[in-house]
């Protein structure tokens, strides 16, 4: 596009902008206080938590929903599970992508239960009265723990055990509710006996935790299993031999009259499509390639035959 | 339990005063932060306001940067500086220097021109150079001003300063990021009187130091046993768009 | 990705401007209901000082409190509403604006006052008609700065997942990608710069006999 076209455009589009801004707030509805507006049953509120795999989740759900004929509200990109799950209780929320341990930690934390069947189950059976969810993915987005490979290669670290007697004057990185959690450092302390000099509070994941692997801030990580940096970046993800991190399908959170049958099988057709390696695909084209969510989903769901 | 003996509960129990994460750490982290930016805004604003507000000149250049500055999201800046930068104590030392330049620059600049005239003309006309007028008559007439400036970018740079958190870093604002995540409302509430206590604790101690500091020609009290005057009024409109100022995170 | 990439802002459009909607109703709502608690207040303030100095001490610790805890605090209460947003906000636009409403009070000189007296004026016929536009220019200074501090304060929701521009940065922040950062800096700062171009056109209009008060 030549220059001054450019130009052009920007300058109209910075004066178009405060006006039409303003247009479309003013008619734009509360983003969390509509429901099912239209009425008949067909319209459906999608979510999703605010990062990147969840939101390319939730608009790979919407796109799906829609190409079946069903109105779809996106709600994507709506902070923690804390603000989206009293929302999908009181059906403002229709459907939003989850994973299943982590879901079931916050609605029964004292619930112990391994397996990717057994947690469904205790899930399901945990969860308030008109919420559930579907069957669960084989994909699965699990905690990892990462050291960067020349870290790991020159003290020989395979597996967290191997932490022990090594990483007492490391750092270790991760967010803040992880640190205490019984699947989470705390449990990989008491299950391995290591124990770090100090755990360092980053982000989930993100750029960030990332960032100081990077500078060598902080010596091992806790991750996304699906980051698809562990690949670029050369980190290696550590053995977890007893489990302690379990094991986290994706699967839906829905508010039960909100979706009929036809949407229900629309949803499980992408759980059943849906595999760990194509999630960190999905997550790359996102957060490194910089594409479009609703590209990436698009093309998933086309490659899928689900379009 | 109300969250009110929660807060309560958490101020007493000896476990939050110990340790990386206790009170006193995460205390002595904040208040380093804020007070290198703070040391830095100083140095960059108060010789830059000083000078031109002696000169009377640029206040073009002054307020149209302060206002400019003052308009750019400190958030916004944040997230920037880590995407340029990467992590570490450069993004939020920088976004806490540009949230504190505005205030201290603008009342800088407005009150070391604001000096009533008589007073610049008559140490002139004893024979003061203009670098002399500006360090010994200008400088002391305008602190009250000066220091009003200064007060409000602490105030600001502490409440701030929370941002750092954030990016991975301590100070105070690691209580409230971590009970946001945590869903601990109580310790949020604890991080937040922290900081808020700091921020007025900071704010009285400045008031206090410019009493202490403000030649006593130019404090009130002295000016009230000078028989009332008929003072040419200050410029009103400038006097009082440099002392407010913003709150930037 | 540390160059711009306009592609994503042309394909980009329309959610762009959605949140640019949102943040100004995140920005105006809070300041004009401001303006509404802060004259009253204000007014109060001027008059009877024991109600300024403790007024006064509560802005300042309500200025003190970090934002981002202040809407964490609101999220039990309202949800993730507007409202969570819009009440802080209103409260630090509030205790900016209070200063100033009672400074601008207090500079009306006392010769216009008790001419006004002379001319039978009563008090809240000359609190309406002489003071308060006396007082207006000090109001609206503050205001302004007011309104440019807000402007930039409604990002910070975005952390709870409040759509407004800072849903931009957490978005630049989780892809390391630094064109949607850069675009919800320049509209922040558009949006800083025409709202207070409005807000003098504004008192330029409300207060024809100042010449150039606004600066």
């Amino acid at each position: 596009m030549p220059t001054i076209t450019r130009t052009r455009n920007v300058a109209v589009f910075s004066a178009a902008a405060l006006a039409i801004g303003t247009l479309a707030g003013c008619s734009a509805s509360d983003p969390l206080a509509t429901g099912n507006e239209a009425g008949d049953g067909t319209a459906i509120t999608v979510a999703s938590a605010n990062f990147p795999e969840n939101v390319i989740l939730g608009e790979i759900y919407a796109q799906a929903l829609e190409a079946s004929g069903f109105d779809v509200d996106r709600k994507l990109n709506i902070g923690a599970r804390e603000v989206y799950f009293s929302q999908i209780e009181n059906c403002e929320l229709s459907v939003v992508p989850e994973y299943n341990q982590a879901l079931l930690a916050f609605i029964a934390p004292d619930v112990a239960a391994a397996g990717t069947a057994a947690i469904d189950q205790a899930l399901s059976a945990a969860l308030p009265d008109g919420v559930g969810v579907l069957s669960s993915s084989s994909a699965e987005d699990n905690n990892a723990v990462v050291v960067p490979e020349q870290l790991a290669e020159e003290y020989g670290i395979s597996s967290v055990a191997d932490f022990a007697g090594i990483s007492h004057e490391w750092v270790f990185g991760g967010p803040p509710e992880w640190k205490e959690r019984g699947d989470g450092f705390l449990g990989l302390t008491e299950a391995y006996g290591f124990e770090f000099a100090e755990y360092r509070v980053l982000d989930y994941s993100g750029p960030i935790t990332l960032s100081a692997l990077d500078k060598g801030d902080i010596q091992a990580a806790l991750l996304f299993s699906t980051t698809p940096q562990i690949a670029t970046n050369n980190l290696r993800v550590l053995e977890d031999p007893e489990l302690v991190m379990g094991v986290n399908n994706v699967i839906p959170l829905y508010c039960e009259s909100a979706l009929d049958d036809e949407a229900i099988s629309v949803l499980e057709s992408i759980s059943q499509a849906l595999t760990t390696d194509g999630l960190t695909d999905l997550n790359a084209a996102y957060s490194i390639d910089k594409q479009d969510a609703d590209r990436v989903a698009r093309d998933w769901l086309t490659a899928e035959g689900l379009l | 339990m109300s969250v009110f003996e929660q807060v309560v509960a958490w101020f007493s129990d000896p476990a939050n005063w110990q340790g990386p994460a206790g009170v006193p750490t995460r205390l002595g982290e904040h208040l380093a932060y804020s007070v290198l930016a703070m040391l830095i805004a100083s140095a960059i604003a108060l010789p830059i306001g000083a000078v031109l507000g002696h000169l009377n000149r640029g206040e073009v250049f002054v307020l149209g940067l302060a206002n400019t500055v003052r308009a750019l999201p400190t958030f916004g800046l944040l997230t920037l500086l880590v995407i340029a930068t990467g992590t570490g104590i450069l993004p939020p030392l920088v976004a806490l220097i540009i949230l504190a330049v505005p205030p201290i620059l603008v009342n800088t600049f407005e009150g070391m021109r604001g000096v009533n005239p008589t007073v610049t003309d008559a140490a002139r006309g004893i024979g003061l150079t203009s670098s002399q007028v500006l360090l010994k008559v200008r400088l002391p007439s305008s602190t009250p001003l000066i220091m009003l400036g200064v007060r409000l970018a602490t105030i600001q740079v502490i409440s701030t300063a929370t941002i750092a958190a954030y990016v991975g870093l301590g100070g105070l604002g690691r209580y409230v990021f971590d009970g946001l995540a945590r869903r601990q409302l109580d310790v949020v509430i604890s991080g937040s009187i922290l900081v808020a206590v700091l921020a007025v604790t900071a704010e009285t101690a400045l008031i206090l130091i410019t009493r202490l500091c403000t030649s006593p020609g130019v404090t009130r009290r002295s000016a009230r046993r000078v028989p009332p005057r008929s003072h040419p009024r200050k410029p009103q409109q400038s006097a009082t768009s440099a002392r407010i100022t913003s709150k930037g995170n | 990705m540390l160059e711009f990439d306009w592609e994503w802002v042309e394909r980009n459009t329309s959610m762009i401007l959605n949140l640019l909607g949102e943040h100004l109703l995140l920005s105006y709502i809070p300041t004009a209901l401001a303006l509404i608690v802060a004259l009253p207040l204000g007014i109060l303030c001027a008059r009877l000082h024991w109600v300024y100095i403790p007024t006064l001490a509560v802005s300042t610790i309500i200025f003190a409190i970090p934002s981002i805890a202040l809407f964490t605090l609101m999220l039990p209460l309202t949800g993730l509403t507007r409202t969570t947003a819009i009440v802080p906000l209103m409260l630090y636009t509030v205790s900016m604006l209070i200063r100033n409403v009672v400074d601008g009070l207090h500079n009306v000189d006392g010769t216009v006052r008790q001419a006004a007296e002379a001319l039978g004026y009563r008090p809240v016929h000359r609190l309406l008609t002489v003071e308060l536009p006396i007082a207006l220019p000090v109001v609206m200074s503050g205001l302004r700065v007011a309104m440019v501090a807000t402007i930039g304060a409604v990002a910070v929701t975005s952390i709870l997942g409040l759509p407004s521009l800072g849903s931009l940065f957490i978005d630049g922040t989780q892809r390391f990608f630094l064109t949607p950062i850069v675009v919800g800096i320049i509209l922040t700062i558009a949006v800083a710069v025409i709202s207070d171009l409005l807000l003098i056109a504004l008192q330029r209009i409300a207060t024809p006999w100042t010449k150039g008060a606004a600066k």
